[in-house]
C-alpha cells in the first residue's frame, strides 16, 4: 500500500517531493542526529545511568543486609524461645520435686502422728482395763463381804450363831454356784 | 481519492523538514530544522525525565522514580536475555537508542509534532549504527572468527554452499530492514492518522448525509490512535531487541 502510494506521490512531480525523500535536508539531519544522539548518550551513560545503578545497587544491598538482619533476629528469637521452654521445663519438674517431697513428708509425719497416737490409746486402754478389773474384783470383794455380813445379821435374828469363817465359806461356795 | 482535493489536507504535509535556523558547516547545509528541534525536544525530555527521577536517588522510590527505574530494568532484562551478561557492557548504548526512539515516536503521536523518526536518514543511520558496531565489536571480540556467523556449524559440507551465501545476505539486509521497519511503520501511520481525520472534516463538509461515515471515521482514526500508540512503543522495543541480539551475534559468534 505504501509503495503505491509512494509512487503516486513520485506522479505528482517535482513540485511536491516526497519530504523523506528529499535529499537538501539529509547533512542537516545527520548532523543534527549524531550531535543530540552523542549528547544524549553521554548525559545517559555519564551521569543518569551510573546514579541510577547506584541507588538501585544500594537498595538491593540494603534489603539483603535488612533481610540478614531479619533472620538473625528471628534466630535470635527462636534460641530465646527454646531457652524459655528449657526453663519452663526445669522449673515445672522442680516444682512437681518440690511437691512431692512436700507430699511424702507430710504423709510421714501423719503416720508416725497416727503411731504415736495409737500407741497412747493403746496405753489409756489398758490402764483403763486394769482399773475396771481392779474395780471389779474390789466390788467383788465387796460383794461378798456384804453377803457375809447380811447372812450374819439373817442367822443372827434367826438366832443361830456361825463363825465368821464359816459364813464366809458358805457365802463363797455360794457364789460359786451363782 | 477523489476526496482528496474536497480535503485539502496533505497527508505528506506533515512530514515537511522547514528551516529555522539557517547553518552550514563549510559548504554543508547543517540548518536546524523542526526535525532538529523536535530532536532535539526529545531528547532534553529523556535527559529531564531520567535525570529529574534519578536525581535523589532515594531507597524508597517516588512515583516518578519508580518508573524511571522500571524503564532500566526493563532495559537491563532485555540486554542481559538477548545478548547474555556480557552485552551488559552496551546497556547504555541500548538504552539511549530505544529512550531516543521511544520519545522520538511519542512526541509523534501529539498532534503538529514532528516524528523525527518518520525520516529513513534518520533511522537509517541509527541502524547502519548499530551494524557498524556490531562488525567492530565482532571483529575485535573474535578476530577472524567473527565471519563464522555465516557458516553455522553443525551441516553438512554440502548444506555450506546455499547456507552461506544465504547468511551472508541475512546479514547484509540487517541494516536495511532495521531502519526501514521503523521508518515505514512511523510513515505509513502517521499518514493513516491524517488520511482517516481528514475524511472526518472533508464527510462533515460534504453535508449532513455523510455524518454516519464520519462517524465511522472518526471511530477508525480513535482506534488508529491506540493501535499507533501501541506501535510506537513496539518499534522502539523492536528497534532496541535486535540491536541486542546482533550484539549477541558479535559477542558469540564462535557458539552458532
Amino acid at each position: 500500500m505504501m509503495i503505491a502510494f509512494l509512487a503516486e506521490t513520485a506522479g505528482h512531480g517535482a513540485e511536491a517531493a516526497f519530504p523523506p525523500f528529499e535529499t537538501w535536508h539529509m547533512p542537516s539531519q545527520l548532523f543534527w542526529l549524531a550531535v543530540l544522539f552523542t549528547a544524549l548518550y553521554i548525559a545517559l551513560s555519564r551521569f543518569i545511568l551510573p546514579k541510577m545503578s547506584d541507588t538501585i545497587e544500594k537498595r538491593a544491598n540494603r534489603v539483603a543486609s535488612d533481610l540478614d538482619e531479619a533472620a538473625r533476629l528471628n534466630n535470635q528469637a527462636v534460641e530465646a524461645q527454646k531457652a524459655l521452654e528449657l526453663r519452663l521445663a526445669q522449673a515445672r519438674a522442680k516444682a512437681r520435686e518440690t511437691a512431692e517431697k512436700a507430699r511424702e513428708k507430710t504423709e510421714a509425719e501423719l503416720a508416725s502422728e497416727t503411731a504415736r497416737v495409737d500407741a497412747d490409746l493403746a496405753k489409756k486402754l489398758e490402764t483403763a482395763d486394769a482399773r475396771i478389773s481392779k474395780l471389779r474384783a474390789d466390788a467383788m470383794t465387796n460383794v461378798e463381804q456384804i453377803a457375809v455380813d447380811t447372812a450374819d445379821a439373817m442367822i443372827t435374828r434367826l438366832g443361830v450363831k456361825a463363825s465368821p469363817a464359816d459364813l464366809k465359806k458358805a457365802v463363797s461356795a455360794a457364789l460359786e454356784q451363782a | 481519492m477523489n476526496l482528496m482535493p474536497a480535503i485539502a489536507l496533505d497527508p505528506i504535509h506533515q512530514f515537511q523538514v522547514t528551516k529555522w535556523l539557517d547553518l552550514r558547516l563549510g559548504n554543508i547545509d547543517i540548518s536546524f530544522t523542526n526535525a532538529s528541534g523536535f530532536m532535539l525536544l526529545g531528547v532534553v525530555l529523556v535527559i529531564a525525565f531520567f535525570g529529574m527521577a534519578s536525581r535523589k536517588g532515594e531507597l524508597v522510590p517516588s512515583r516518578l522514580q519508580s518508573v524511571a527505574e522500571m524503564g532500566y530494568g526493563f532495559i537491563a532484562d532485555m540486554v542481559r536475555s538477548a545478548a547474555g551478561e556480557e552485552g551488559l557492557k552496551f546497556f547504555p548504548f541500548v538504552f539511549t537508542l530505544f529512550f531516543f526512539i521511544f520519545f522520538a515516536n511519542m512526541i509523534g503521536m501529539v498532534p503538529y509534532a514532528f516524528t523525527t523518526t518518520s525520516h529513513i536518514i534518520v533511522t537509517g543511520a541509527l541502524a547502519l549504527t548499530v551494524i557498524l558496531m556490531v562488525i567492530v565489536v565482532g571483529l575485535m571480540k573474535n578476530g577472524l572468527g567473527f565471519f563464522k556467523l555465516f557458516a553455522p556449524s553443525g551441516a553438512p559440507w554440502y548444506i555450506y554452499i546455499i547456507l552461506t551465501p544465504i547468511e551472508i545476505i541475512s546479514f547484509l539486509a540487517r541494516p536495511l530492514t532495521l531502519g526501514l521497519r521503523l521508518f515505514a511503520n512511523m510513515l505509513a501511520g502517521h499518514i493513516m492518522l491524517k488520511l482517516f481525520a481528514g475524511f472526518v472534516v472533508a464527510l462533515i463538509g460534504a453535508g449532513a448525509v455523510y455524518v454516519p461515515i464520519a462517524a465511522l471515521a472518526f471511530a477508525m482514526g480513535v482506534a488508529l490512535n491506540a493501535l499507533e500508540f501501541l506501535v510506537a512503543g513496539l518499534q522502539a522495543y523492536v528497534f532496541a531487541i535486535l540491536t541486542c541480539v546482533y550484539l549477541n551475534d558479535a559477542l558469540h559468534a564462535d557458539h552458532h
